[in-house]
């Protein structure tokens, strides 16, 4: 195994094995901690795959991080009030079944980063950053001024969504469902990144006019991957809902998308396991910090300023040394 | 006279006032070097534009085996056959000789879109890379990083990568630059056996290369073609020794 395939096993066994000892103890909040960093890391992985192998900074996922959000809480707020989302021309009624979910989550985000990746992926650079962040902050408002869910007060979801086998309202129980998924999207992510797309996206990232010159058209690469990314975050914007049986606006909003940015490059772009560790580090201070001090996020900066300016490969990349050039 | 693989009829493109193409008109045939030479500013890198849909003409059509291309974008030429070379190398720099050349595989295949399987696993991107770098003496570094070769290995890796399309015709943008004499009498050689594969056009300021390659010349100052046919015809028109090869050619 290479050293950076044991700094992976590493930090999964940390990002499970937090959790099974605080269940052993019997500390519930550290558990949901671990949820919370491994859902973080999720969403992260989503936008690894448009920033770090395809070069494409989006500064809105939240967009997709809230539409997975919306979604759970859309479809788990009827079936609470036992009110049908629509009746005419067929009926649909709201769910608390989890894959349900997830589905109509993984759905409505891939849409939404298709439409908004073909309008954004006309521009690059800084205008991409911003056209993006523009599509984010109209979901954002959008959500504020949509009383029928909410508005500016949210989703409350009384009881978690249920899914087949488990009971998910135990804490290590729901872990273990979001563990799962995160090792899911991680081992697709990695696939990804050695299979043909991934070459010819990471090709497209360094050197698109030689992609077009083999034929091969560096937008839809971009495209694809852009939807993929929006469509992992968006699973993860409904399993952070589910854990917070609630769902607001805040979850589409700017600093949202900045703090998945900031998982990536703490953890190190392009590196499978990347999001994890700068969500868990994320997690961590905003929890020890937290406690100290309402300004914590001083030091976050101080730390991702050190990063950016003496370990540009984030925690994995500084740790597993260059090696990306493989077989 | 067999029809050209490639043509240009009339070709025209302006910048603001500077015509940087004006009419060209160019033949490529089966299993010919026809070289294009010209002063710098001459509008030979915007006719490789053209010829290979980086630029849209203002006037003119370009031609591909037949078929109108004018209007085809540079993705779609590249399916149609036409492999290109850059003069600064445009490869993926982060990415091993090997991962560019399977990247050109990718192209003749038609489409990258699977995910899951690793692509250098796969025999026959593999195969067909290797055998693309094989030609051109890089199979030894397929494993090396591309910002770690020579410049004269990036030129041969430029080419390595239009091997892999298996095109039905090549053009390329002075593959000599940069090269040594001893890198440019080898690129020499190569091209020469190229020839029968498939047709070339050559843009190049390697004087010594265009005299051994080339069928045919054509000579474009200030955006016209100013002759056109083989070489000791060129050599003796009297605008050619005036315009571009000096009283002592």
């Amino acid at each position: 195994m290479s050293r950076e395939g044991w700094i992976n096993a590493l930090l999964l066994a940390g990002v499970a094995g937090v959790p099974l000892w605080a269940w052993a103890v019997d500390e519930p909040f550290t558990i949901t901690l671990a949820t919370r960093a491994a859902i973080l890391a999720l969403a992260g992985v989503g936008l690894n795959i448009a920033l770090g192998l395809g070069g494409l900074v989006s500064l809105g996922h939240a967009a997709f991080f809230g539409i997975g959000g919306y979604a759970m809480g859309i479809l788990a707020s009827h079936a609470q009030a036992y009110d049908p989302i629509m009746e005419a021309p067929i009926l649909i009624q709201g769910t608390k079944s989890m894959p349900v979910i997830w589905l109509v989550a993984v759905a409505a985000a891939a849409l939404a980063a298709l439409v908004i990746g073909a309008l954004s992926l006309r521009t690059s650079g800084v205008y991409f950053i911003m056209i993006t962040l523009a599509f984010g902050q109209m979901f954002y408002f959008f959500a504020i001024s949509w009383p029928a869910y909410g508005g500016e007060d949210g989703l409350s979801i009384y009881v978690r969504n249920g899914f087949p086998g488990l009971n998910t309202l135990d804490p290590i129980q729901f872990f273990g469902l979001c563990f799962a998924l995160l090792l899911l999207a991680l081992l697709f992510s990695a696939r990804l990144a050695k299979a043909p797309f991934g070459l010819a996206l990471n090709a497209a990232r360094q050197v698109p006019t030689r992609v077009a010159t083999v034929g091969l058209s560096p937008f839809r690469l971009r495209l694809v991957a852009f939807v993929m990314s929006g469509a992992i975050t968006g699973l993860a914007g409904a399993l952070f809902a589910d854990l917070n049986r609630f769902v607001s606006p805040t979850m589409f909003s700017w600093q949202t998308s900045g703090e998945i940015i900031v998982f990536v490059i703490l953890g190190g772009v392009a590196r499978t396991c990347g999001p994890v560790a700068g969500a868990a580090l994320f997690v961590a201070l905003e929890h020890v910090l937290g406690d100290l001090s309402d300004y914590w996020h001083i030091y976050l900066g101080l730390i991702l300023l050190a990063v950016v300016l003496f370990a540009r490969g984030g925690i994995v990349g500084t740790l597993a040394g260059r090696g990306r050039a493989h077989d | 006279m067999t029809d050209p693989v490639l043509a240009t009829d009339g070709v025209t493109k302006r910048f603001g006032a500077l015509a940087a193409c004006d009419g060209v008109s160019l033949e490529l045939r089966p299993g010919e070097i026809h070289a294009v030479i010209g002063p710098n500013g001459a509008g030979k890198s915007t006719l490789i534009q053209l010829i290979c849909g980086g630029l849209a003409p203002d006037a003119g059509r370009v031609t591909f085996r037949g078929r109108d291309v004018t209007a085809s974008n540079t993705q779609a030429r590249a399916r149609a056959g036409l492999g290109r070379t850059f003069q600064v190398s445009a490869l993926a720099m982060e990415d091993t000789v090997l991962q560019n050349a399977v990247l050109g595989a990718l192209g003749a295949r038609g489409g990258a879109f699977r995910v899951w399987r690793p692509a250098l696993r796969d025999p026959a991107l593999r195969d067909r890379a290797m055998a693309a770098l094989e030609r051109v003496g890089l199979a030894d570094v397929a494993a090396v990083r591309t910002a770690e070769l020579s410049h004269g290995q990036r030129r041969q890796l430029e080419v390595a990568v239009a091997l892999t399309l298996e095109p039905h015709a090549f053009v390329m943008d002075e593959p000599m630059a940069g090269m040594g004499p001893e890198g440019s009498a080898r690129m020499t050689r190569f091209l020469d056996g190229l020839r029968g594969q498939a047709p070339i056009l050559l843009v190049e300021h390697d004087m010594d290369a265009v005299f051994a390659l080339a069928d045919r010349l054509s000579v474009l100052v200030y955006g016209r073609v100013i002759a056109t046919g083989s070489l000791a015809e060129v050599r003796a028109d009297p605008a050619v020794r005036e315009a571009y090869l000096g009283e002592d050619a």
